[in-house]
């Protein structure tokens, strides 16, 4: 290469370098979270070039606990407390599906009345769940309205499953075997009337909210996640159900009673941020029907837990069992040895794996959609954590 | 509530019930009578490998699953068990992607559903397992395939299933940090879950003990 192309390239060299500089000064990088008051126990990183992002980092673990780890030193019964810590205000579920997974490993029959107690439990609190997270979602969409709302809709709720369990929040109710008590006096017609009463009150969560030209404006077309999109990622829950597929474990794997509930599969075909926020609210509805025809059908008296042993262990194998959580598929695989203690516990939740269209759909958005893209994933950090 | 329509009609006002599309006919045509309620528990060694294709007391439809799979690879797969509703299988790392190809386009698994690393000291390898499942097959939506790989632990080296299955990404990523397994072909094996300035092994390890216990 003589002196001349030599100086040629070189000069080439920096030109590139030059414009390549100028295109990174053009991008600015923002950090989102973790003290961030609009995105939980949780940060990731967004460039923007303009007002569009770019790229998308999510940096989850914040607040990991090792859940998994833990349930390696405790014997089956002692691990209930602590796996509900992740997403507490959706205790019965995160405990569902490990009690489903315990019973197969250890051979235990639930009795009927137990499987319909449970399952009422667990309807309850994914009312409770989506509550909270439709009040997380309006406030960050700037309707304060419905923040309020439904944080206090949901204390009713929380008094009908104190009653039930002894606790606001966090249940450990449903242990492997069935629950822990039997339903207070009472129970049934007052479960009844909240169940009406809020009936009531998402008929007026639609009129002020999801018919609030405003909110329609933000979402409608927003950060669609189209249908091959959704399967390709894996999403699950209503992220899932709002692009179109119409999937519910209760409905593809029915657990326990769900085989002799009649309800349908809540899912809409437009994908958009709009559809992801309004499935929820289908959800609760339909959920609404559930909850009467599990009291309805639910035998008057019997065992509500099987009697277990002090310690209990099956022989050695393994297990993948999963219920439908307020945020989608629950699953939880457990490795036993032998012992009274998991070898092996691996908690799968949809929060964890509804992360993975965070990048995929603020990437190409606008920065001022970022709230609404983010919430409309039903994402709970302490869950996907673990 | 009862109406579907076919293209999506973001721009229908007003009217929410119209563009909620609901499913009667969603009825698990999958789940055969009698496994419904729930899995029947049956033993299985999870280090004892057995083939049990033989045996006539299977169930149907899984059984069909494994057959497809045993007539494309021959003696590389070895059945582990074959449940109502799930099946596992244990494939060589070498042969996995293709195995992993062959379940998505054939088989009709989509999906994976999770990824877990167990670490068993006593045999000195690590197993990596993929629960797959099928959002797309009506019949195959209760069902979960698991496919299972086992790795030296002292040498932990698999290759990646993301060029196959996107959503196993921040599974695998997980794995990677939590059990130490290096994906090859995984854009990022790098820290996620754990503290920045994580500087032991990995903690899923069963040689990692919790302070105190």
């Amino acid at each position: 290469m003589s002196d001349q192309e030599e100086r040629i390239s070189e000069t080439t060299r920096l030109g590139l370098e030059i414009v390549k500089e100028a295109e990174e000064d053009r991008l600015m990088t923002l950090s989102v979270g973790p003290q961030h008051p609009g995105s939980g126990h949780f940060r990731f990183t967004v460039k923007v070039d303009g007002d569009y992002i770019v790229d998308c980092d999510p940096d989850p673990g914040y607040v990991h606990r090792g859940e998994e780890k833990m349930c390696e030193y405790r014997n089956f019964i002692q691990n209930i407390p602590h796996l509900e810590r992740p997403v507490i205000h959706d205790s019965s579920n995160i405990t569902y599906s490990y009690s489903l997974a315990v019973e197969e490993l250890v051979k235990i029959d639930v009795p009927r009345r137990a499987q319909f107690i449970r399952a009422i439990a667990s309807e309850l609190n994914r009312q409770v769940y989506t509550l909270y997270w439709l009040a997380i979602y309006g406030i960050f969409l700037g309707h304060s309205t419905m923040f309020m709302w439904p944080t206090g809709d949901r204390e009713l709720i929380i008094d009908l499953l104190e009653a039930l369990t002894g606790a606001r929040v966090t249940h450990a109710y449903n242990i492997p075997g069935g629950v822990r008590n039997d339903l207070p006096y009472g129970f049934k017609d007052r479960c009844l009337r909240q169940v009406s009463y809020l009936e009531g009150r998402l008929k007026e969560y639609e009129d002020i909210f999801y018919n609030n030209p405003l909110l329609r404006q933000r979402t409608e077309g927003v950060a669609i996640l189209t249908k091959e999109d959704a399967i390709k990622l894996g999403v699950t829950g209503s992220v899932l159900r709002a692009s179109g597929v119409p999937y519910d474990i209760r409905k593809a794997e029915p657990y326990d009673i769900y085989d002799e509930i009649d309800f349908n599969v809540q899912y809409m075909k437009t994908c958009d941020s709009f559809a992801r926020a309004y499935v929820p609210l289908l959800d609760m509805r339909e959920s609404c029907h559930i909850i009467r025809q599990l009291l309805d059908k639910m035998p008057e008296s019997g065992e509500v837990r099987a009697k277990l042993q002090p310690n209990p262990k099956g022989p050695p194998g393994e297990t993948y069992r999963r219920v439908e959580s307020g945020r989608g598929a629950l699953g939880y695989y457990i490795v036993s040895d032998g012992t009274p203690r998991p070898y092996r516990v691996k908690i799968s939740v949809g929060s964890f794996r509804n992360l993975l269209a965070l990048p995929h759909l603020l990437v190409g958005s606008k920065l001022g959609d970022m709230p609404s893209v983010y919430w409309s994933l039903n994402y709970w950090p302490v869950e996907a954590d673990r | 509530m009862s109406k579907s329509n076919d293209s999506p009609s973001g721009n229908n006002k007003g009217d929410l019930a119209s563009i909620v599309a609901s499913n009667n006919d969603l009825s698990p045509a999958s789940v055969k009578q009698g496994e419904t309620g729930s899995i029947s528990p049956k033993p299985s060694n999870s280090n004892a490998v057995q083939v049990k294709s033989e045996k006539t007391d299977l169930p149907q439809f899984e059984r069909g699953i494994v057959d497809g799979l045993v007539l494309k690879f021959g003696d590389s797969i070895k059945i582990i068990y074959v449940k109502p509703l799930r099946i596992k299988i244990e494939v060589p790392p070498k042969d996995i992607v293709e195995v992993a190809r062959y379940i998505r386009d054939e088989a009709g698994f989509d999906h994976a559903e999770s990824v877990s690393a167990t670490d068993y000291p006593k045999t000195g390898d690590i197993e990596v397992i993929y629960h797959l499942g099928s959002y797309t097959r009506e019949n195959l939506s209760s069902q979960i395939l698991a496919l299972s790989t086992r790795t030296d632990r002292d040498n932990a080296r698999l290759p990646s299933l993301i060029q196959v299955f996107k959503s196993v990404e921040y599974h695998e990523r997980e794995s990677f940090e939590m059990v130490g397994v290096y994906f090859d072909n995984h854009p990022r094996n790098d820290r996620f879950l754990l503290p920045e300035d994580w500087a032991d092994i990995p903690p899923l390890r069963k040689e990692f003990r919790i302070k105190g216990r």
